[in-house]
């Protein structure tokens, strides 16, 4: 498999854009043309050779531009990384996990070579070569999980298991949908959902805390979720809400098609063997409506969606001022045929 | 989610007598492969088939966390038992091929501690073994207290010994020797977490002991695999498969439950790690509760059960399995 790796923005002139193949592998999240929240759990197997559900951690076009936007993020607010001081073994963990898988699946793009301790990490698509001890930190230019999240599309929870529950103990956080790892670390599973609305009265997060305590080494587990997101922007944080809320002001029916994206996040759910600890990493895709609506079953299950979707859904997902708008737009496209069950397009 | 952690084929590669009691043994993968890495304090589940019927035991790995050419655990032999323990002294012998479970750990360290403080009775050493590697490997601040019968059955004792002398207590019970435990967990510094393996009533010592003093339940870490009792047999009808079952006298219910070829649950065996749940549908007759997972007014409620340990004593249990 060869990817060509796009120059893009996610910020200010925002030249980020799918290519036609990028639409046809994007991860539709709708099965059916309603929408209620559930946990939606599957295990994290390979599945559809293509699809984002092939490989451990997804390398796209997009990879090379995302990794430059998590650089600059970071630059800017250094506190989007962070690992209290017992989650290091845990970074260790995270960096052999990514660093083995992706030299497996993408040997054209990533090698390790691993004699003992002594490892060397080459990362060709981004011009990174290392060679360093394992579970030596002084031998890597910043701390493990920092190390590999920098080179890794998609944000990561690090999470402590203990006390029946499961703490935030660690993470990198740069592509988020409007949270922030800076308010919730050190917090436990109930306390960083606790704005999600109705989830709670549904037993929902009682179920998934403990399925997601059971998640065993060797079978990871996925699920997907959405928002939305006026301009392609993957940092979307309650510190910068000031610079994205406003823009949300500017969509108007004759920009929709460019500025309004669906934004995926493909979670997926790993126990790690050394620190017992789960990392939880989180992939965000975006795409335009102008790309969206090039698949003709997506645009009409899309509007049906969006239409229908109970009121304190689309105020907590952020797009309740705007529904009307984007409603109004995407009827253009359902022309009432039934859709085909199932995410993928016909 | 399938039953069970995600399997091991491997190849029993040492047998190794250790004491009169206990027996060590060695298992490498099949395809030469090594081994998932796993961490101080998990297990794996060993499955045996013995004769007719299939028996899967929960034991620690024991091994080094940083060795993943093979995995170690020792067994107690058990003549009382149901027999998991003799057949694995009795019958499994060095290139035999068996099946294990990925790891899982219900018994982790808290990589926060200041300080772990391990407290081992008997056969209970050997999760510890694996934390105690893992502990050096780190430079981890930690004490062992281990009580043992007597010196012949001291399993692992002058090893533990010979690499760590300043930090392991050894206490003889044919000696009269007894872990002080107020004066020792009086005297631990803030940060320290402690850890007990071994029988049931020296848990409860340590449990009750530390809350007595204060100590904060988060920093109280135990781990104990009940084996699954014996008792009447009784019948169950399995309601989402519609089947009718008898679990024998010495055979557990999940046992039963997968001798029939229904689906299961687990990742414990030992009523510890709340997989197995299971809704009761109907009943007429007393549930025997043997779980640490339930809480008392859930077992009150007649309306689920960890058939992994626990039985039921009447006329008709119907489950949503
Ligand atoms: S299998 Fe763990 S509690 Fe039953």
């Amino acid at each position: 498999m060869t990817v060509i790796f796009k120059e893009e923005t996610f910020h200010d002139d925002f030249t980020f854009r799918n290519s036609p193949e990028a639409v046809k592998r994007f991860p539709f999240p709708f099965p059916e043309d309603s929408y209620m929240y559930s946990v939606n759990l599957e295990p994290h197997k390979s599945y559809r050779p293509g699809s984002v559900y092939e490989r451990t951690f997804d390398v796209d076009e997009h990879y090379v531009s995302e990794m430059r936007d998590r650089a600059r993020v970071l630059a800017e607010d250094p506190l989007r990384c962070q690992s209290l001081p017992h989650m290091t073994l845990a970074g260790w963990d995270l960096l052999e996990l990514i660093m083995t898988s992706k030299a497996e699946e993408y040997p054209e793009l990533f090698e390790l070579h691993r004699d003992g301790a002594k490892w060397h990490w080459i990362n060709r698509p981004l011009g990174i070569e290392q060679k360093f001890t394992f579970l030596d930190e002084t031998t890597l230019p910043y701390g493990p999980m920092e190390y590999i999240t920098r080179q890794t599309q998609g944000d990561f929870a690090v999470l402590d298991q203990r006390d029946e529950n499961l703490w935030m103990d660690a993470g990198m956080v740069t592509t988020q949908a409007d949270w922030s790892l800076d308010f919730d670390i050190g917090m436990n599973f109930f306390e960083w959902h606790a704005p999600v609305p109705k989830a709670h009265e549904m037993g929902i997060f009682q179920r998934a805390l403990k399925f997601l305590l059971n998640v065993q080494q060797g079978s990871p587990a996925r699920r997907l979720n959405w928002t939305m997101t006026v301009n392609p922007l993957l940092d979307t944080s309650p510190e910068n809400y000031h610079k994205w809320g406003v823009m949300k002001k500017d969509l108007t029916l004759e920009n929709m098609g460019q500025m309004m994206h669906l934004r995926v996040e493909l979670q997926t759910f790993f126990r790690l063997p050394r620190s017992n600890a789960l990392v939880f990493p989180i992939r965000c895709y975006l795409i335009k409506l102008d790309e969206l609506v090039t698949v003709p079953k997506w645009a009409r299950r899309f509007h049906r969606v969006i239409r229908d979707l109970p009121a304190e859904l689309a105020t907590y997902k952020g797009f309740v001022t705007n529904r009307p708008k984007i409603v109004e737009w995407l009827s253009k496209y359902d022309d009432g045929a039934p859709t085909s069950p199932g995410i993928w397009a016909d | 989610m399938s039953a069970g952690a995600a399997k091991i084929p491997v190849t029993v590669a040492e047998v190794t007598p250790v004491n009169e009691l206990v027996t060590r043994f060695k298992f490498v993968r099949r395809d030469g492969g090594p081994m998932p890495t796993f961490s101080g304090g998990a297990h794996t589940v060993v499955e045996m088939n013995d004769r007719d019927r299939v028996r899967r035991n929960p034991y620690s790995i024991m091994s080094d966390p940083g060795d993943r050419g093979a995995y170690s655990i020792s067994i107690r032999r058990d003549d009382n038992g149901r027999g998991g323990s003799l057949f694995m002294h009795r019958q499994v012998r060095p290139g035999m091929e068996m099946v294990i479970s990925n790891p899982v750990n219900l018994f982790a360290l808290d990589l926060r501690a200041r300080k772990h403080l391990l407290l081992a009775g008997g056969i209970g050493i050997t999760p510890f073994l694996a934390q105690i590697k893992q502990l050096s490997a780190m430079n981890g601040n930690f004490e062992l207290h281990y009580s043992v019968r007597s010196a012949s059955l001291a399993s692992y004792a002058d090893e533990l010994v010979a690499n760590h002398r300043s930090r392991v207590h050894l206490y003889h019970d044919e000696r009269g020797e007894q872990i002080d435990l107020p004066a020792l967990l009086d005297g631990q510094p803030l940060g320290t977490h402690v850890y007990v393996c071994g029988p049931k009533g020296m848990i409860a010592w340590v449990r009750n002991t530390a809350t007595a003093l204060g100590w904060p339940r988060e920093a109280v870490h135990h781990e104990e695999f009940l084996a699954p009792a014996s008792g009447k047999p009784f019948e169950v009808m399995l309601a989402r498969s519609n089947k009718l079952i008898r679990v024998g006298e010495h055979q557990s219910l999940l046992e039963a439950i997968e001798a029939a070829g229904v689906e299961a649950p687990y990742l414990c065996r030992g009523g510890a790690c709340g997989q197995c749940e299971t809704d009761v549908l109907e009943h007429e007759g007393t549930f025997l509760h043997k779980d640490h997972w339930l809480t008392p007014t859930q077992c009150a409620s007649g309306t689920k059960i960890m058939p992994c340990v626990s039985r039921f004593e009447g006329r008709t249990l119907v489950l949503d399995r």
